[in-house]
């Protein structure tokens, strides 16, 4: 049974303090010395190109894998020692499908309850409700096999709430959904936080991310490039407005150097970061390529990809 | 988490009674299985073999070949129900359907999903034994009350060869490699463990190496219970190994299946 109370620091507002934590694999450094807190109530973004240390990060938070250095307090248990009362309140939803196949919908969500050690008739009970939030209801007498992506993800999150955690960490949710699942679930989502349920989440789109965050971290390479609110970094990194110019003319290239604007060069394609100046759009647009340039609105992917870089990963 | 002394709680029983609600789902298969294999072998073997072997020698007694041989079809499906059980089976869902990722978000540690699994497959080794001892009793193939001995037997020869097909699976890099010690190990224990003959036909330096095998101390003692030859000396030898070599390898498992999956 969850214990409430049992915060060391009852006064702290943090779920999850991640304090110069690190993951080494052999020689590789996954995670690299790295801090940040997540607040109760709060809906947290974990972004990252591929191979960040997102999922390492994740790992360590709920006691899968061990730290290699620094400290990590969940609900103000050291996870190190205190992993079974932090994971009594948690749920976890995995990036690959852990689901029992074998198994039905419900009896996914009545089996999972028992590791928790819920009693059977508490366990039928939230598993009604579940699949009713999930719209599974007509579904949970079919076996998981039969059921779509968007079906099984549900499930998965159903399935991560059956404990009614306090926490909730969810690994690329999203990922492989088509656009009516991924708003369905974001509904779903803010009216889990709505009712008091910390988010933690990994994702690699970043309209999700900039819609459901209210703060988020990006990471690189096991350490922390970014950590904020998604409008803020998206004023403070890339400005609210950016000209788009495709294809780029010299004259254009010219420009930008001479006025010493930030831009950034991509050969067929260039963005300048305009800080909100809209004379410099009208003067573009007057002047150079009046077809080829649009005032489009900085977006957290712009952001992204400043701080990440534009070279594949993996 | 990664302490190197086991984890353990009750809370196992949570994986096993996982495992049973699954396997209740396809209770006809397992059921068959115990059921028609006894028949089989003694149709086979009773009235196949009854002219070449009319009746054979095993420690002083006459037996016909079926006396002799039914209580080792007991003790081979014990070995092979758990060593399948906790090798390919937890195999699965450990690579493939992901299961013990999913309970290590819940407050399980890694030594008791193991510990779990591999009581589940002692289990199973003693649900099969029940069903074939029941059959075979009603061939008058059992010898009473020792032949009751043989349920607790099931279950300890269960732990013993589920750990030994989880060390396997702790190693192995993809499922079809479980060939390589059904082909090494339990085949040549299926066929030299004193099962389709005594060992007593064996040279004396085969005798040595087959019972220093797990499989050789479970036929003897299934053989004996079910004959009602049981003596305390048998008791003590072979149940010895056996208790020694479950005290070892369940906690060698839990150690190697630890390594394999906290990273």
């Amino acid at each position: 049974m969850p214990i409430i109370t049992a915060d060391l620091h009852p006064m702290s507002d943090n779920v999850i303090e991640v304090r110069e934590v690190q993951k080494r694999y052999g020689t590789f450094t996954a995670v690299d010395g790295i801090s940040f807190d997540v607040k109760r109530g709060e809906l947290f973004g974990l972004l990252g190109p591929n191979g960040a240390g997102k999922t390492s990060t994740i790992r360590m938070i709920y006691g899968f894998s061990p730290l290699s250095g620094g400290s990590l307090r969940v609900f103000g248990h050291d996870i190190t020692t205190g992993w079974r009362d932090v994971r009594a309140r948690l749920g976890v939803c995995h990036q690959e499908d852990s689901l029992d196949e074998e198994m039905s919908v419900r009896d996914n969500l009545e089996i999972f309850a028992g590791f928790f050690g819920i009693p059977r008739n508490v366990a039928r009970e939230r598993a009604n409700r579940l699949l009713e939030f999930f719209g599974l209801e007509n579904k949970e007498k079919a076996s998981v096999r039969e059921l779509s992506g968007g079906m099984m993800r549900r499930l998965a999150i159903a399935r991560a709430l059956i404990n009614e955690p306090d926490l909730l960490i969810l690994d690329e949710p999203t990922t492989g959904l088509d656009p009516q699942t991924r708003h369905q679930l974001w509904e779903k989502l803010a009216r889990l936080k709505k009712q008091g349920v910390t988010i933690i989440l990994t994702t690699h789109y970043m309209e999700e991310a900039a819609q459901l965050c209210d703060r988020l971290i990006i990471v690189d390479h096991g350490k922390i490039l970014v950590e904020g609110r998604p409008r803020d970094l998206v004023a403070q990194f890339v400005g609210k407005q950016i000209i788009e110019s495709s294809p780029v003319c010299e004259g254009l290239r010219r420009f930008v150097t001479e006025r010493a604007l930030e831009h950034e060069d991509l050969g067929h394609r260039m963005l300048i970061y305009c800080k909100d100046d809209e004379d410099i759009y009208h003067e573009i647009t007057k002047t150079y390529c009046q077809d080829n340039c649009i005032l489009r609105m900085g977006t957290l992917e712009d952001v992204f990809l400043k701080l990440t870089g534009r070279e594949l990963r993996e | 988490m990664s302490q190197s002394a086991p984890q353990l709680s009750w809370r196992l029983l949570r994986v096993w009674r996982r495992d049973w609600l699954v396997t209740r789902k396809s209770w006809l298969i397992g059921f068959m299985t115990p059921l028609l294999e006894p028949i089989l072998y003694i149709t086979s073997l009773g009235f196949g073999f009854r002219i070449l072997i009319p009746e054979i020698q095993y420690e002083g007694h006459t037996l016909t070949y079926v006396v002799f041989m039914a209580p080792a079809i007991i003790a081979t499906n014990i070995m092979y129900t758990a060593f399948m059980e906790n090798s390919f089976s937890s195999f699965v869902r450990m690579y493939y359907q992901k299961t013990y990722d999913a309970i290590r978000a819940t407050p399980l540690s890694v030594d008791e999903i193991i510990a779990g699994e591999i009581m589940w497959g002692a289990t199973k080794s003693l649900m099969a034994a029940t069903i074939m001892v029941t059959v075979l009793s009603l061939f008058g193939l059992v010898h009473y009350p020792t032949g009751l001995g043989l349920l607790p037997l099931a279950f300890l020869g269960g732990l013993l060869f589920g750990a030994i097909g989880m060390l396997f699976t702790a190693f192995v890099k993809s499922i079809d490699m479980f060939n390589l010690p059904i082909f090494l190990l339990i085949t040549p224990m299926y066929l030299f463990s004193g099962t389709f003959f005594p060992l007593e036909n064996l040279p004396d330096w085969a005798q040595s190496v087959a019972w220093a095998l797990p499989l050789t101390h479970l036929v003897s003692l299934a053989r004996n219970l079910c004959l009602g030859t049981i003596s305390w000396m048998n008791i003590l030898v072979s149940g010895g190994y056996l208790l020694a070599a479950t005290a070892l390898l369940v906690p060698l498992a839990l150690r190697l299946m630890r390594r394999r999956l906290i990273k």
